[in-house]
């Protein structure tokens, strides 16, 4: 190929990315767009492309009228059960990985767990969350998200895990450091990037649920998302709150993907890909 | 003696320790996991309804019930064929993104970053996304369809029985083709390179060569990718919620949605439960029946 033809190749390809990238990016910056439009803007039409200034309205409506509360009982579900799923899936994905515990089975019936639908399971749940008198709490919340992402910590911890040279563990062992010391000091800090990485994915998880958030919450823990979908009436929908509301559960999320590229791809196929 | 006697006693230890690290994860496991499957087949026995709190056991009345209800058949119908048209779109269109940023080129993260990022999001705030952008007058698809076709259009996207598929479906597509498009994009980094340029030399035609050395390569992953997402796909819910509610009257009704209704809508409990193992006995069978054919196929 000569030097042209190959300017003129990646030129192409420049474009063709640029186009998609647009495409891709075109509905979060509308949503984003209406978060800041003012009323009359957004009730135009034709519809207006660019805001005209740079209003927070729909934000300060929300923190006013305390819906914001949902996204902060986002933060701390999703938060807590993070933290949660974390300790005991890293421990058990060490138990799994150096002692065989359960051999192949309980590993495989582990993550056939996050297999099934969870509107399967809803109702059964719901029911158990009665009997326990923990719906609309955020203990109930957190023991849900947990054990909903456990499966999924096990998985990607045991992929990590099994990266590790085991001759670091036995000459710690050697050097008089206990199994639980051995642990925390030795396999966590060896594993602190892929532990990071899952932890992020299982916030994300939790952040964006929905389903199990509209069935065991009422009022008290309304996560974010249950909130945005309040805002679609039958008789009116009120853009700007949605707007408002959807991108803050979005801005986290690009933050993510600012800081995390290097795991997403592994972090997302369930370790099928080490990226 | 006592050497032995120690031996034993820290593979004693050893034990105790390795079945302490999975209690917790097992027992939170069995909570959530188990306890739910167990009651949700006792309830598909029972009778449990808004107005009844029966609990004796008649047998499989609901399940029978099953057979006779056209609305699951058509949600079930609605789910699997949306999983039949929006897959293949996912991974025809991943598939050409990654080729598309295979080779180096400028600002290539953050152009990846920026496909990247409909897939972290919610998918209620996909959908609510997506409701505003379809909306007949204020949103600008019509408005870009308007320009295109140089005149007035009122296409009633999230109501219209013709167009609410394909206005769920752009939205899904919208969200999970960078999903494929990541994964197939590391896959296809991995293929040899010294394969392909000796298959070209060799002068072996484009599919000749996607046959022979690219999808032998990639296929496990590409495996591994179509199973979460065709799973996905099959509990499909966020998305239609926000977007249309599974109107009009059941049109856009999937599996996951008409279960909800019977559950928490007409609190036909049983009969919900009996739905829910259903699934859970096909999807079941579905994948094992599919990590079989892969077995065989190695």
């Amino acid at each position: 190929m000569t030097r042209g033809a190959k300017g003129w190749r990646l030129a192409a390809r420049l474009a063709c990315a640029l186009a998609v990238a647009t495409l891709f990016l075109f509905p979060i910056y509308w949503l984003a767009a209406i978060s800041i439009k003012t009323p009359e803007e957004i009730f135009a039409y034709p519809p207006v492309w660019i805001p005209s200034g740079f209003r927070l309205d729909g934000y300060v409506t929300l923190f006013r009228d305390g819906d914001a509360w949902a996204v902060w009982n986002s933060l701390v579900t999703a938060g807590i059960s993070t933290v949660l799923a974390m300790v005991i899936g890293f421990i058990a994905a060490y138990s799994i990985v150096r002692y065989r515990t359960g051999g192949d089975h309980l590993a495989i019936w582990i993550i056939s767990q996050r297999m099934i639908p969870p509107i399967c399971v809803a109702f059964p749940i719901f029911l158990l969350f009665v009997s326990l008198r923990i719906v609309d709490t955020y203990t109930g919340l957190v023991m849900l998200y947990t054990a909903f992402n456990l499966p999924y910590v096990i998985w990607m911890m045991r992929g990590f895990i099994q990266e590790i040279p085991l001759e670091l563990e036995q000459s710690a062992l050697v050097d008089g450091l206990s199994r639980w010391a051995v642990l925390w000091k030795v396999v966590l800090p060896m594993s602190r990037a892929g532990f990071f990485a899952t932890a992020v994915f299982t916030f994300i998880f939790a952040w964006n649920d929905f389903l199990f958030a509209l069935i065991l919450t009422r009022s008290d823990v309304i996560t974010y998302p249950v909130q945005v979908t309040g805002y679609f009436g039958s008789q009116s929908t009120f853009w700007s709150k949605i707007g408002a509301m959807s991108m803050l559960g979005v801005l986290p999320m690009i933050f993510v993907v600012g800081t995390m590229q290097r795991f997403i791809v592994r972090g997302f196929s369930m370790g099928a890909v080490k990226g | 003696m006592s050497q032995s006697s120690s031996i034993g006693r820290a593979l004693d230890e050893q034990r105790a320790f390795k079945y302490l690290l999975v209690a917790p994860a097992v027992f939170v496991i069995l909570l959530i996991g188990l306890y739910p499957f167990v009651k949700l087949i006792l309830t598909s026995f029972q009778n449990i309804t808004m107005f009844e709190d029966d609990h004796s056991f008649n047998g499989f009345v609901h399940y029978a019930r099953l057979f006779g209800d056209e609305r699951l058949w058509e949600s079930l119908l609605h789910t699997v064929a949306f999983t039949a048209v929006a897959l293949p779109i996912e991974i025809l269109l991943g598939y050409l993104l990654a080729l598309l940023f295979l080779d180096p080129m400028p600002l290539k993260r953050l152009f990846v970053a920026v496909i990247l990022l409909p897939t972290v999001i919610s998918p209620i705030v996909a959908g609510s996304t997506w409701r505003l952008m379809f909306d007949h007058r204020f949103g600008p698809v019509n408005q870009i369809i308007a320009f295109l076709a140089g005149g007035e259009v009122k296409l009633l996207w999230t109501v219209d029985p013709f167009l609410v598929w394909p206005a769920i479906l752009v939205a899904e597509v919208w969200q999970w083709t960078p999903f494929m498009f990541l994964i197939l994009l590391a896959a296809l980094s991995n293929v040899d390179r010294e394969q392909l340029e000796a298959a070209q030399i060799d002068g072996a035609s484009w599919l000749m060569t996607f046959r022979k050395i690219v999808l032998p390569a990639i296929a496990p992953v590409l495996f591994v990718a179509v199973l979460i997402r065709a799973l996905d796909l099959f509990r499909l819910f966020d998305v239609i919620w926000t977007m249309t509610g599974g109107g009009p009257g059941t049109r856009t009704e999937t599996i996951s949605v008409y279960a909800y209704q019977m559950a928490f809508r007409e609190f036909d409990i049983s009969y919900s439960s009996a739905i829910a193992f259903l699934v859970i006995f096909a999807l079941t069978a579905l994948v094992i029946f599919a990590l079989r054919r892969v077995e065989i196929a190695r």
